[in-house]
């Protein structure tokens, strides 16, 4: 057997110099499937000048509705959900089982990935500094869409007879729909859903990940892996391989400890590059505020700034996908709407936190030098505002940049493969099937161009919201009732804290 | 003052010491005893989304394993030495967790077994029995 596996290695490394136009090859296939799914979903309108994609307008009515529905549950429940997090409620007696601050940080490390670098990147260089703005905003209205999500998806979420949890929009909108006597509609709405999220899946969490950390491993490497771009998915693909299939959850495991503190390194070194480009930054911010309102020089002007600043930080909070509800789902609570006043602060840390900082990085070195990217894109254009200033730091960020999106690899895998099960069954080997597919799709990744990778992952992002925020309007009020009720029971003293 | 001594244990050999030393103190004094053991457990880590979602059966087994083969030996044994007993088992950080169960019952003594681990094994992983002395508000006797 090993003899066989140093054979093919051996194989492998001599068809290397035959092999480095593969990459052209796939990508002149892919391309045009990707800009065929991306015209379908992203149906445009033209709109006051601007091209108004009709999917990202459906999520920013929607974080709207739910922020004025809710009073502003995003402000109003800030406070009460940094107590729970500390566990300040938590009961004694059910030490042992998932605390909210498991499941946030869970949440949290399946949603901190390549978009906090590289998307922020994309958005600023397609909707210029005034994106940042619209970015800011999309993550705090986000934060009222998380509460509803996360409190439903707590509420209904599924016991298995083994005892474990299973819970996400799926659970919520058949069992939200068959409650309100829609039991048809529910079941079809659940099925839409988990089609969505096991096929979107292959996007967000996965090919566009995989893309950028090749691409910022490339940069390190000084282009000494152009065309190589296979075989680094291939790599990833069976790092990736050996934990959901292989077993291998040490991996995992040790990802999941590792990358809150990547996340704070990246945070702490960003805001010394901030602080180095100092006198920049009172024109850098100037230029995020007139940008956002003038959209100077960006196609569609500030509408264009506005829907590419939704647009990139949806895709990095993840607020409206549904996706973050099927991990909080697992936490051990009485009082589901909990489980939201905690969600809230994921777009915050994501959104507000991360990706603000990441901007202020690249626009501060922007104002600095405006040339100081060289043309590069994405994830090597946040790695070369950092060069400017910390000559050293593209290696660490290639490697905090290969976990964040190894951990939201991993998360997203289970996300799709609960969209699977939920459709198919807990057979083996179906989700076997299932694994493999999500494999073959990271080392895809590595290969396509960001363009159609954009393209593709953006549109079946946004075709799981449709499903999702529908649902979530009809079971809102069910949402506002449970949370007043609770907010009435905390006021009275009738639910305690625990710490003092 | 109370006569309730909480034991602490963990199936380790220290702690089968400890309990020996119990029993015969025990028997001698007519002291109740509390059995606790504490599942090493904090709120505040980082896991898989896996690992939630099968936290809570986890937990069982873990409270199962710890009850069949440390808690309910150690009961049979001091109860064949006709002393009164009652036994829990907990999740948590150890020493806060053996404190606040020392709260709970009123126990008048902590003991606890030694691991006997020294130098670098202890710096890195603390010691129950040390942090216990260093913090408990009951005196903590600890078992060689």
């Amino acid at each position: 057997m090993t003899r066989i596996f140093y054979a093919l290695l051996a194989l492998l490394f001599v068809a290397l110099p035959a092999q480095a136009g593969i990459d052209d090859t796939i990508n002149d296939i892919t391309a045009p499937i990707a800009s065929f799914i991306g015209t379908v979903v992203f149906f445009k309108v033209p709109f006051a000048g601007a091209q108004l994609p009709l999917v990202v307008l459906w999520l920013v009515v929607g974080a709207v509705f739910f922020t004025v529905y809710l009073g502003f549950v995003n402000i109003r429940g800030f406070k009460h959900a940094i107590q729970l997090v500390r566990g300040d409620y938590a009961d004694p007696n059910s030490s042992g089982e998932v605390s909210h601050f498991q499941a946030l940080a869970t949440a949290v490390s399946g949603t901190v990935g390549i978009g906090n670098i590289g998307g922020v990147a994309v958005a600023v260089t397609v909707g210029g500094a005034g994106a940042t703005f619209w970015l800011i905003v999309a993550g705090f209205l986000g934060m009222s869409t998380k509460f509803v999500e996360c409190t439903l998806g707590v509420k209904y979420r599924t016991e298995n007879p083994d005892g474990s949890v299973s819970g996400g929009p799926m659970y919520y909108l058949r069992k939200g729909f068959e409650e309100r006597g829609m039991a048809g509609f529910g079941k079809f709405m659940g099925t839409f859903y988990a089609v969505g999220i096991f096929i979107g899946a292959l996007g967000i969490g996965n090919m566009f990940q995989s893309n950028q950390a090749y691409v910022q491993l490339n940069t390190v490497a000084g282009g000494a892996l152009d065309g190589y771009g296979w075989l680094v998915g291939l790599i990833l693909a069976a790092l990736v391989f050996a934990v959901i299939i292989g077993g291998i959850k040490s991996i995992a495991r040790v990802t999941e400890k590792v990358v809150p503190f990547m996340a704070i390194f990246y945070c702490f070194f960003a805001i010394i590059v901030i602080l180095m480009n100092l006198t920049s930054i009172p024109q850098a911010i100037a230029n995020i505020f007139t940008g956002a309102f003038t959209g100077e020089g960006v196609a569609g002007g500030a509408l264009g700034a506005l829907i590419i600043g939704f647009q990139r930080a949806v895709f990095s909070n993840e607020a409206g996908i549904g996706s973050a509800s099927i991990a909080h789902s697992a936490v051990k609570t009485a009082e589901p709407v909990t489980e939201g006043y905690v969600s809230l602060l994921e777009p915050f840390i994501d959104t507000i936190l991360i990706c603000t900082i990441t901007a202020l990085v690249i626009g501060t070195s922007q104002v600095a030098d405006p040339n100081f990217a060289n043309g590069a894109q994405g994830v090597a254009m946040t790695s070369a505002a950092f060069e400017r200033q910390l000559s050293w730091f593209p290696l660490p960020l290639a490697f905090a940049a290969l976990l964040f999106a190894f951990s939201t690899m991993i998360s997203w895998s289970y996300y799709g493969l609960k969209g699977w099960t939920y459709l198919f069954g807990e057979g083996e080997r179906g989700q076997t099937i299932y694994k493999l597919i999500f494999c073959a799709f990271v080392a895809l990744g590595c290969v396509v161009q960001l363009g159609p990778i954009l393209d593709i992952s953006d549109a079946l992002v946004f075709l799981i919201a449709v499903p999702n925020i529908l649902g979530l309007y009809f079971l809102a009020p069910l949402v506002r009732a449970e949370m007043n009720a609770y907010m009435a029971r905390l006021k009275s003293g009738e639910i305690k804290k625990f710490k003092n | 003052m109370s006569n309730t001594v909480l034991l602490a244990i963990d199936g380790s050999r220290g702690s089968d010491r400890a309990l020996t030393h119990v029993r015969k103190r025990a028997e001698l004094g007519g002291a109740k005893v509390v059995v606790a053991y504490v599942i090493e457990w904090s709120p505040y880590s980082f896991n898989t989304p896996e690992e939630n979602a099968e936290r809570h059966s986890r937990r069982e087994t873990e409270i199962s394993r710890a009850t069949t083969s440390v808690v309910e030996p150690a009961l049979t044994y001091l109860t064949e030495g006709g002393i009164d007993v009652e036994s829990l088992v907990r999740h948590g950080p150890p020493s806060e967790t053996l404190i606040k169960i020392a709260e709970e019952v009123g126990a008048a003594q902590i003991v606890i077994g030694r691991r006997g681990e020294s130098g670098l094994k202890s710096l890195i992983f603390g010691s129950v029995a040390g942090n216990l002395i260093q913090t408990s508000p009951v005196p903590v006797m600890v078992v060689p």
